[in-house]
């Protein structure tokens, strides 16, 4: 039987978010909390998280989280890992042992400077460069498999409900002023740890609901610009394509959802003359990175967040706010857990990114 | 009399029990297969002429008439069939060259028909296109590989030259002279009607279709035959065909029986002479000359226009499609080894070429190899038959299809494959007038209409069924493709998996 990786997996899930405008920091407790409520739209083949503003002391260096599938790949990876950047601190990733959680990688964390004598000599910039080793990694050596890659954020994922994951990474030990999780219900193969969400790239991360319909034209296109779907999920590609509008074409947040999710042309006709030309313009030029199929999204990036759903608002996602704090769930229940006083609570259209950044200088 | 050694193809049977000798069999036939037998009286058929067009069987006003397939046999030889036994009579007889027309009809694969579509079940949602949004809309031309912005911020927004389409279809170059004005202009209006485009072919544009230019492909042949500076700005795109699917490495030839009255001036040559265009373009003899007039062109439109490469699908097509997306044009159209033609020589349609959907499988994959897919979009063409064909098509990564035996179709053509005759009894491929009054434009371009309505439709409910909202989000899509009865390699080719995988 083929693993995940080897064939593409579709899968139905559940999502949710919290985070705080004024960068204050919250332990994991209330996201994993939040995910109880909608176990049953996860089957125990994949959870996962991502965390922002978790490595304060290690701010400047990109952390790396790789999962091994024996030493001899991490022997291998490792020595890649010193040709390539200066180590600075080299780790395992402590965890909890549960018996909900089974068939354990060896799970590593590197925090890492890229080397200015080799960015110099390859005249790249240095996100470029750390992309390009992560994608290398990843189809190069066999059985190891980098799952976070940003500064001062860090995602932590496996096989197993989302809950358990959260107690099983001791995500109450951590400290993040923004938190992204997932729950997975894959259709077949008995999971695999990469294959859970969030997916990230540098300091992007994707959690995401729903499968995507364009994957295979959106993989072959976004496969000419480098990146490589080594896991080929619909997420893996979502987080690709995210990199490459945002810091590869320097897109803003709200062009990046207007290609992925764009508006209809029906709609972009009834817009007044300038936005419709820059939304045309977009379609013309990106036409291929058009997501379709269902979807919901959030992106996490340093500083932020955006939800997003597909464009015909074909997955449930609802977003509400108390006070500094913004929550975004599949589904409200998960969201009354985190603050049962939340306010404004609506379910934005398809399409429509809602995007929370945090205040300047709070993160 | 010499001995005739050629059996008829087809035998005219005709209901005496039904035919009431009203003669309309004789006035509908240019071939001059029906006349009245005075002494007996009683219509008479002579069916060595016949070419089983159907244009007396679709006019008898009693059904007295039906073409069969002529039983009159040869011993049964499985290397030694009829038509090639009858093709070497013909040439013992004439020392020519063997002429045929539309496109190959040998029993070669066809692999549209072993590729099959996908659906969404339970994980994904199939749409409904009656209730939801569905876009079919396409823009054909170069994408820039970054961005830039204005002062103000907003995104710098102008692009090369585009071609919008309603709908990924256009339809191919058929020439004024291949066939009618009453044809032309059906697809011209049709074209218009659809917001999708036509094509000139190589014989110029009459005067009277300069106000369909915004709906209108000019094409540059090797024969540059009614190519002149208001000829090139009268379009929206400008097409250099380098090569035709039914006829790769050779030219054009139109006899000089159809260069008369408006044609002739239309292609800028004198009554009655042959127009000839050469195998090669003669200022192209490698991809840096191709170069060269592509940015003729473009200077010679103020780089107005988009600039389309048309070649025929051979061997090699990957490496030119490569060359050409790397010599400044916008657009690559390959033309499959069934694509049709008002006249080739037998030999070369039927054995030159490869199939379409190999061509653009492998094209795609080239060009996204070097990371240059998105600097040229794709057209293909050469035996698109129906909407399931366009779709598959576009989820092998075309950007778009021509079709043009669709078209004549869709017009009443009936694939008697004697284009090269001039006598087509349904006013399609032909010049004389009185032929030509039987296609009535205005029906004309109502059937052609209907039938790309029909097929949009179709691709709606197609991408439906997938999940798809939007044609873009198809293209190149291969994940939504299975096939069946095909090799490893085949399949390798396609870049598609086997059903059931």
């Amino acid at each position: 039987m083929q693993l995940e990786g080897q064939i593409r997996i579709p899968s139905g899930c559940a999502i949710s978010a919290i985070i705080s405008k004024e960068g204050n920091r919250m332990t994991g407790e209330k996201i994993i909390q939040s995910m109880i409520p909608m176990h049953d739209r996860s089957n125990g083949l994949g959870g996962g998280f991502a965390a922002y503003g978790i490595y304060p002391e290690y701010r400047d260096f990109y952390a790396f989280h790789i999962f091994f599938q024996d030493d001899s790949c991490r022997v291998e990876c490792e020595k890649f890992l010193k040709d390539s950047f200066e180590i600075v601190k080299a780790e395992t990733i402590p965890y909890r042992k549960i018996p909900e959680i089974t068939d354990i990688p060896l799970i590593w964390r590197y925090y890492v400077a890229p080397l200015s004598s080799i960015l110099s000599r390859l005249q790249l910039d240095e996100k470029e460069y750390v992309a390009r080793c992560v994608m290398q990694i990843n189809t190069r050596i066999s059985g190891a498999y980098v799952f976070s890659s940003g500064k001062n954020m860090g995602t932590f994922k496996a096989v197993g409900f989302p809950e358990d994951v959260g107690r099983f990474y001791r995500l109450d030990e951590y400290e993040a002023y923004a938190w992204t999780a997932h729950g997975r219900y894959p259709t077949n193969t008995p999971g695999w740890w990469g294959g859970a969400h969030p997916f990230t790239l540098l300091d992007y991360s994707i959690v995401h609901n729903g499968e995507i319909s364009s994957y295979d034209a959106n993989r072959r296109f976004i496969e000419m610009f480098g990146y490589k779907c080594t896991l080929q999920t619909d997420t893996e590609v979502i987080a690709y394509i995210a990199d490459y509008l945002l810091r590869r074409q320097g897109l803003t947040l709200e062009e990046t959802a207007s290609v992925i999710a764009a508006p209809f042309w029906s709609d972009i006709e009834q817009k007044d003359p300038k936005t419709a030309e820059q939304l045309t313009f977009l379609r013309k030029v990106y036409s291929n990175l058009l997501i379709t199929g269902p979807f919901s999204i959030i992106l996490g990036f340093n500083g932020g967040l955006m939800a997003l759903n597909d464009r015909l608002k074909l997955r449930s996602m609802v977003v509400a706010d108390k006070d500094d704090k913004v929550f975004i769930a599949s589904e409200e229940a998960a969201i009354r857990v985190m603050e049962p006083d939340a306010e404004h609570i609506y379910a934005p259209a398809g399409g429509e990114p809602v995007i929370i950044k945090v205040k300047e200088g709070a993160y | 009399m010499a001995i005739n050694y050629i059996l008829p193809d087809f035998e005219v049977i005709r209901d005496y029990n039904r035919c009431i000798n009203c003669h309309v069999c004789e006035r509908q036939c240019s071939n001059e297969v029906h006349s009245f037998d005075e002494k007996g009286n009683l219509m008479i058929s002579d069916e060595s002429k016949c070419v089983n067009c159907s244009r007396c069987v679709s006019l008898c006003p009693t059904h007295a008439l039906k073409i069969v397939k002529n039983e009159a046999c040869f011993r049964e030889n499985a290397n030694w069939q009829r038509d090639t036994i009858l093709e070497i009579y013909k040439q013992a007889g004439s020392g020519g060259v063997l002429l045929s027309s539309m496109g190959n009809p040998k029993p070669l694969p066809v692999y549209w028909d072993k590729i099959l579509i996908n659906a969404s079940q339970v994980t994904n949602p199939p749409i409904d296109p009656l209730r939801e949004p569905m876009e079919t809309k396409v823009f054909l031309g170069q994408k820039p590989n970054m961005v830039t912005r204005r002062e103000d911020g907003s995104l710098n927004t102008s692009l090369t030259p585009q071609l919008e389409l309603s709908m990924p279809v256009l339809f191919s170059a058929m020439s004024y002279g291949s066939i009618s004005y009453n044809a032309h202009e059906s697809l011209a209006r049709a074209a218009q009607e659809l917001g999708i485009y036509y094509n000139t072919g190589e014989g110029g544009l009459h005067e009277d279709f300069y106000c369909y230019g915004k709906n209108t492909i000019v094409q540059v042949a090797s024969g540059r035959f009614g190519v002149h500076e208001e000829f090139l700005n009268a379009g929206a795109a400008i097409e250099i065909k380098m090569g035709q699917g039914a006829k790769p490495g050779i030219g054009g030839h139109l006899p000089g029986t159809k260069i008369v009255g408006d044609v002739s001036k239309t292609r800028m040559i004198p009554e009655g002479s042959d127009a000839i265009s050469p195998a090669p373009h003669h200022d192209i003899y490698s991809i840096e000359d191709l170069r060269q007039l592509v940015y003729s062109l473009k200077e010679a439109t103020q780089y107005k226009k988009p600039i389309i490469v048309k070649v025929a699908a051979v061997h090699n097509i990957a490496a030119i499609a490569s060359g050409i997306a790397r010599s400044g044009a916008d657009i690559i159209a390959i033309d499959g080894f069934r694509g049709g033609t008002g006249a080739a020589p037998t030999r070369i349609r039927d054995n030159v070429g490869i199939p379409i959907e190999l061509a653009l499988a492998s094209v795609d994959q080239r060009l996204r190899d070097e990371g240059i897919r998105n600097n040229v979009s794709l057209i293909v063409g050469g035996s698109i038959r129906s909407a399931a064909d366009v779709v598959k098509a576009i989820a092998l990564g075309a950007d778009a299809c021509f079709i043009a035996t669709s078209a004549l179709l869709a017009l009443g053509c009936h694939l008697c494959r004697s284009c090269q005759s001039g006598k087509c009894n349904w006013g399609i491929a032909t010049q004389r007038p009185e032929l030509v009054k039987r296609l009535n434009p205005d029906i004309g371009k109502e059937r052609l209409v209907n039938l790309l309505t029909a097929w949009r439709h179709e691709i709606k409910e197609l991408m439906g069924g997938m999940g798809v909202n939007s044609i873009e989000a198809l293209r190149g899509n291969r994940l939504m493709l299975r096939g069946v009865n095909m090799t490893e390699k085949e399949l390798e080719i396609l870049g598609i998996s086997h059903a059931g995988e």
